[in-house]
């Protein structure tokens, strides 16, 4: 059964990966213009460099 | 621009549409006026012509002449050596506008970031150089079509939402917690169910829950801090909320379980105790941005009205200059079809200003050297010079200032649904946990542990997820669909006091009638009145607005100059006040007119009145349909709100009321009153009725104190937020009545100790997804 320890701390360090990508995102202000993002993305790639 | 009633006349001789703006331009020419040909040319000339193809949504606005603002104040200094400015914006339409914007701002050699929010609507522009730079830059977004208005650094940095993001955080450790205890849980039911828990071993068990107890203890101890401090704050005052039980429910529960996992017990409740926080935060942080973007969304329309004002100094130099940072003594000069930014005396001038929203009168007021002025009203006619003076007691305003403070603190005591229920529910459940223990430890004669462990069910159960849920469900669902139809409901409590409103009280000028004063078109010469609209579309003057609104969309003349307080002018045309145009005066008051004068023809004149919003008669009827009383209070003459009521179809009005009179009306009705004002003079009322309402044109103050802030040109707003208000009601009631149900089921189940904790979870979870789910109904 000592593969169980293994999975907890397998599943525990995948999830808080996830956690601190979400609270990342969240510092970097990702969240603050979900309608600019929505339109965004329909952007060229010639957007002038900023 | 609203196209009502073309004239024929007016299609006729606007053949072609403007390339930038897409309104009609005369015929054989490609824009409409130059500031349309000019923003075009900068567009083409960088390169960015793809924009026209982009545009989604509407073309882009008009470009209009604009108010320059001195910028020094609203510039902020960066560690890099950049500035920092952040705009709001008018005027964006689609992604469109962003990209235009960007890309405009991109191009500059100077500009280190140029980004549009385009949830927020402001755009942040950070560059290198002087202040003139920014005003170059701004003054080059406006000539596009744009209108920017500095925010002020000190005010931002007040208005910043950090209870959202930290609202957010803690439910993303909830829910990491939720997710990764849900998997030992599931590991420890599953083994319980199969009958393995031999082949398991309660080693094992141990291990799952302790490995859950590490998870748990820190993320409550985080996530459960919005809960714990405002259950701490309320009980400071010797009060409860719905948060006293979700926290004693959670300390508790997560109490016992630790004990439980230390002493190697069989059922631990973690799960329990951080799936509840998980859905109580979802729910929190709905609430919380719903009414945080309804608040951008207000401060944002202010922002946007806000307006500078010209400054005298003593050797006669005229300056721009914030009305914030006036000082009493100091001399102020107001032009024609400007707002009055201050309050004051008038030292030098006549002329008739516009008090509708500070006094509710519809006509304008003749005002001389000595008399009184007030912030927020217009000066129609001829400029003013003001002596700027301190609000004193006494005023119009000061009185209506104790008003709202006096009436404020009475509102304050209205109790909502979820804290009454609250009240009841919290010592009842209390109560049922602590019988349940003494019955089955003392009278039962179980094992201390059986007894607290049953009892510790019993407060999971009742752990009041669904019913913290209920109503900030349905408030959520609820204030986006309002906000969807151009309603910002401002206060969280607004909903439920709507429901209960069985009387509307409207205020009469800007509120039943359009805010702006309208042509009156009896005998007004169609071709005249197409001349005056060309020339009168390069002026702000209300007047002037109100022209080109009658005329329907029509070509702009060319050539033309405006004469600030006088008039505008295109060669030997004139429009403007009667001595612009070489008129005599009329004797006494200049009642609201428009004079024109052409080479050779009579001056032609045009007179304006108030109308009545047009849907206002309809809207009457509907309340009334809906069981309503519909009253007007107004602080007009008797005749203009006899004719207005007439035409709206109201029998029960008042003319002629003061602040005071009309809070003293208010209360003697002493039913629950709906107020619908927009004016100063409204203020006190807003805040004295049960609950309020504003257009978005009214003063800022009652905008501030108003519950809910309606957009658009109609009163239809008026009946949809009460019929949404009584079926959010009657929803929140449902929630609440389907999660006592709920108790009513589980709890003989917990008492007699038949729930275990992957019950207790599901019905839980269940519970909270039903409550959710019915909520939706207030879409519908």
């Amino acid at each position: 059964m000592n593969v169980i320890l293994l999975l907890i701390a397998a599943s525990l360090f995948l999830g808080g990966c996830g956690l601190a990508i979400f609270l990342w995102s969240l510092r970097t202000g990702q969240y603050e213009d979900l309608d600019g993002a929505a339109n965004r993305i329909l952007f060229d790639h010639d957007h002038p460099k900023r | 621009m609203t196209a009502l009633a073309l004239d024929p006349g007016a299609i006729e001789a606007a053949t072609d549409i403007c390339a930038h703006c897409g309104l009609p331009a005369l015929a054989g020419r490609r824009f409409c006026c130059p500031g349309c040909a000019a923003a075009f040319d900068t567009i083409q000339s960088l390169g960015l012509g793809s924009y026209y193809e982009r545009c989604i949504a509407e073309r882009p606005p008009r470009p209009e002449p604009s108010e320059r603002y001195d910028l020094t104040r609203f510039v902020t200094a960066r560690a890099d050596g950049g500035k920092e400015l952040v705009l709001a914006i008018d005027g964006l339409r689609c992604g469109a506008c962003v990209w235009l914007i960007e890309s405009v701002l991109g191009r500059e050699p100077s500009v280190l970031t140029g980004r549009v929010n385009m949830t927020s609507r402001r755009l942040k522009l950070v560059w290198r150089g002087p202040v003139s730079e920014a005003e170059r830059l701004v003054g080059r977004i406006e000539s596009l079509g744009y209108r920017l208005v500095p925010f002020d650094p000190v005010a931002l940095a007040a208005a910043r939402d950090d209870t959202d993001r930290a609202l957010i955080r803690a439910l993303a450790v909830a829910g990491f917690a939720a997710i990764n205890v849900m998997l030992m849980s599931i590991g420890i039911w599953a083994g319980d169910a199969a009958g393995l828990l031999d082949s398991m071993g309660p080693a094992t068990r141990d291990l799952l829950h302790l490995v859950s107890a590490l998870i748990a203890l820190p993320a409550i101890a985080y996530a459960g801090q919005p809960f714990f401090r405002s259950a701490i704050a309320v009980l400071r005052h010797g009060r409860t909320n719905m948060d006293v039980p979700i926290s004693l429910g959670v300390v508790l529960v997560t109490g016992l379980s630790l004990a439980q996992t230390l002493s190697h017990g069989r059922d631990a409740y973690f799960d329990s105790a951080v799936t509840l926080l998980f859905f109580l935060l979802i729910g929190r942080v709905l609430d919380h941005r719903a009414r945080g973007r309804v608040r951008a969304t207000v401060e944002l329309l202010l922002t946007l009205r806000a307006t500078d004002v010209t400054v005298l100094a003593d050797d006669g130099t005229a300056a721009r200059r914030s009305a914030w940072s006036l000082m009493p003594g100091e001399r102020v000069l107001v032009g024609m079809g400007e707002r009055i930014g201050v309050d004051g005396v008038v030292e030098r001038g006549s002329s008739s200003v516009d008090t509708s929203l500070v006094t509710g009168e519809s006509l304008p007021v003749t005002v001389l050297a000595g008399s009184a002025v007030f912030a927020g009203t217009m000066n129609l006619c001829a400029p003013l010079t003001v002596r700027v003076t301190a609000a004193e007691d006494g005023t119009l305003l000061a009185e209506c200032a104790r008003l709202i403070e006096a009436s404020e603190a009475r509102r304050s005591r209205f109790v909502v649904l979820a804290d009454r229920v609250a009240r009841r529910y919290a010592p009842a459940v209390h109560l049922t946990a602590l019988a349940t223990f003494l019955g089955w430890y003392v009278w039962g004669g179980a094992p201390l542990s059986q007894a607290l462990l049953t009892a510790s069910a019993v407060l999971i159960i009742t752990c009041p997820c669904a019913l913290a849920l209920a109503v900030p469900a349905v408030q959520v669902i609820a204030t986006a669909r309002l906000f969807q139809s151009g309603i910002l409901l401002k206060s969280a409590t607004a909903l439920e006091r709507l429901a209960e409103v069985d009387t509307v009280v409207f205020d009469k000028t800007g509120t039943l009638t359009e805010p702006s004063p309208a042509l009156v078109r009896d005998g007004v010469d169609p071709i005249a009145l197409r001349e005056a609209a060309a020339l009168a579309a390069h002026s702000r003057h209300p007047l002037a607005r109100a022209l080109v609104a009658a005329s329907g969309n029509v070509p702009m003349a060319e050539q033309v100059e405006e004469h600030p307080g006088l008039g505008v002018a295109a060669g030997a045309m004139r429009l403007g006040s009667a001595a612009f145009v070489g008129m005599p005066p009329d004797d006494g008051a200049c009642a609201p007119e428009l004079w024109l004068s052409r080479p050779g023809k009579v001056p032609v004149r045009f007179t304006f009145a108030e109308r009545p919003r047009h849907d206002a008669a309809e809207t009457i009827v509907r309340l009334r349909a809906i069981g309503l009383k519909v009253r007007l209070l107004s602080g007009d003459r008797q005749a203009s709100v006899a004719r207005i009521a007439a035409a709206v179809g109201i029998d029960d009005w008042r003319a002629e009321c003061s602040p005071v009179e009309k809070v003293a009306l208010l209360r003697q009705m002493g039913e629950r009153v709906l107020m619908v004002g927009d004016g100063l003079n409204d203020g006190p009322c807003l805040a004295e009725a049960h609950v309020s309402a504003s257009p978005a044109t009214a003063a800022d103050i009652s905008q501030t104190l108003a519950d809910a802030v309606f957009q658009g040109a109609g009163l239809g707003a008026i009946a949809e937020l009460v019929v949404t208000a009584r079926r959010a009601k009657g929803l929140m009631r449902g929630n609440i009545a389907l999660s006592l149900v709920y108790n009513a089921l589980m709890v003989p189940l917990a008492v007699a100790g038949f729930v275990t904790p992957w019950l207790a979870a599901l019905a839980m979870s269940g519970s909270s997804l039903l409550v959710i789910s019915n909520s939706f109904r207030v879409r519908a």
